[in-house]
């Protein structure tokens, strides 16, 4: 289980988030919605502590997340897809994917490895014969679910997807939805997903959380999601330009 | 200004250059741990040796070989006013293996590899891809850092010493060729010259050359700003950087070796 509580964030005079409080049970689906640069990614990065609250606390199954007595440990239980998606420019695809294969504690001969990451290219509807090109020479799409597969590539039990199907087709953002859901259904994973697309989180989503004005301005089941009586939730699913939310931020 | 303004800035200036030395050396001493402790990564290092040593070869060559020859033309024109030419192979010895080998394949480093450590881990940095690298339990330190840093370590005094090598050959070129002197007596006095003090001070500048290059470039691209303008603040800080210091720890190793 994941709990956020009372999470500060600012950078100098940009207050991003203001006292974020959320907790995702686990093995459910979390959606994280909420305007752009309302700090989604920023609060998924504070989970990892790649970015340091100024204060709050964070759990992980009890665990406080700051501990930095085992990072690896603490670690090696995450996968993350970036939003950008950071793959490593100087390796070919499947050394990105089996990043993790190939050094440190889960090791394994140089043919698994290499197997394993095809095997999940695959699973993200990428062919074989992509596994030995470099990232640099892939479109945005296909370098997002590269990203993917080395997210998922060790198997870990909690996933955060930052905007897995943007830049998609409709088609390949079915296919990847209906991996996230795959993989938190059958493999039990805790999965935390930022997306823009409101099907994808009707695919994806138990829960969902929307992130607004530097804290979670409604969180609930995804099926309340459309009779939440909330104004700013209503007007984010139906797109509208008039509301309490303000087009320019 | 008034005079206790103009002293206040002085001190911020002063307090601040000596914090960021504090942070260059936490930073190196981090690394030299880091290079200690497992886990190792010996693709990293052999492609950072390849990088920094294999590929540095021809540039440090080019440089040293004309920098011997026109070091035996000058001494040579200079030692003629006061009837000293032949004094030619003794002080193109000392002076490549001294001074110019170290200093120059020193600079040269700089320009080369700390430019393009800073600029691929500046990149790296502002496409996440270090935070990338920390969430697959990878410690961005001893994957990055480490490799490059025991590899200067390692390749750069060869460089210094074939640099040595190279130059004295450029000034014994140009010596024999041009100035008239005997081949075997040049190689002879140089031989006879040259103390293992000379060689041992020229390997150690070397080393801590290559230390310097290698760290700076590792520590402007790990504090880089954001975006592109970032990666090119950082390649620029840390050539200016690992220039400046190369040169200031060679006055201070020259004292050490040779002023007691
Ligand atoms: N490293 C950083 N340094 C300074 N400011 C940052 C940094 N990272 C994020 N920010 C700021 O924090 C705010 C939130 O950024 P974040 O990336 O979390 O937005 P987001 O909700 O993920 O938006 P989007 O949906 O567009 O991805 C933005 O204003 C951004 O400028
Ligand atoms: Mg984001």
């Amino acid at each position: 289980m994941i709990r956020m509580e009372n999470v500060h964030k600012a950078f100098g005079p940009n207050r991003v988030l203001q006292g974020m409080n959320l907790e995702v049970p686990r093995g459910t689906s979390m959606v994280i919605i909420g305007g752009s640069g309302t700090g989604k990614s920023v609060a998924l990065k504070c989970v990892l502590g790649l970015i340091k609250p100024d204060s709050g606390k964070i759990y992980v199954d009890g665990k406080d997340a700051a501990d930095t007595s085992d990072r690896d440990a603490f670690l090696a239980r995450f996968g993350m897809l970036f939003q950008g998606g950071a793959l490593f420019d100087s390796l070919p695809v499947w050394q990105n994917v089996a990043f993790r294969l190939l050094r440190g504690s889960l090791k394994r001969p140089q043919a698994e490895a290499r197997e394993i990451a095809i095997e999940k290219l695959r699973r993200v509807g990428l062919k074989p014969d992509v596994a030995d090109r470099f990232p640099a020479e892939l479109s945005g799409g296909m370098q997002k679910r590269v990203g993917l597969a080395r997210a998922i590539a060790a198997e870990p039990e909690i996933i955060f997807f930052d905007e897995p199907t943007t830049g998609l087709d409709p088609i390949m953002a079915g296919v990847i939805n209906e991996l996230i859901r795959e993989i938190v259904t059958e493999m039990g994973a805790t999965a935390m997903t930022i997306t823009h697309d409101m099907t994808s989180v009707r695919a994806i989503a138990d829960n969902v959380a929307m992130l607004h004005g530097g804290v979670i301005q409604w969180t609930g089941p995804v099926a309340q999601m459309d009779d939440s009586g909330d104004p700013y939730l209503d007007q984010f699913i139906h797109g509208r330009a008039e509301g309490p939310i303000e087009a320019v931020r | 200004m008034s005079p206790l303004a103009l002293l206040a800035r002085l001190g911020r200036l002063v307090l601040s250059v000596l914090a960021s030395f504090g942070r260059v050396t936490l930073f190196a001493l981090d690394a030299v741990s880091h290079i200690l402790r497992p886990p190792y990564y010996p693709r990293e290092l052999a492609v950072a040796l390849l990088n920094i040593g294999w590929l540095s070869l021809p540039v440090v060559g080019l440089t040293a070989i004309f920098t011997g020859g026109a070091l035996a033309l000058q001494i040579y024109a200079g030692g003629a006013r006061f009837n000293a030419e032949a004094v030619v192979p003794q002080i193109v010895a000392i002076g490549m293996v001294r001074e110019l080998g170290p200093v120059l394949v020193g600079l040269m480093i700089a320009a080369r590899v700390t430019s393009s450590i800073a600029a691929e881990i500046a990149t790296m940095k502002v496409t996440e891809q270090i935070d990338a690298l920390v969430t697959l339990s990878t410690h961005p330190m001893k994957y990055l850092t480490a490799p490059r840093v025991l590899a200067a370590l390692i390749t750069v005094p060869l460089l210094v010493g074939i640099g040595d090598i190279i130059g004295i050959m450029g000034g014994y070129t140009v010596a024999v060729q041009n100035l008239g002197f005997n081949a075997a007596a040049y190689l002879q006095n140089t031989v006879d010259f040259l103390e293992t003090r000379d060689v041992v001070s020229s390997l150690v500048k070397g080393a801590v050359f290559g230390v310097i290059a290698a760290v700076m470039g590792c520590y402007y691209g790990m504090n880089s700003g954001r975006g592109a303008q970032g990666v090119g603040r950082a390649t620029k800080g840390s050539v200016e950087a690992a220039a400046v210091l190369i040169l200031a720890a060679n006055f201070v190793l020259t004292g050490v070796f040779f002023s007691i």
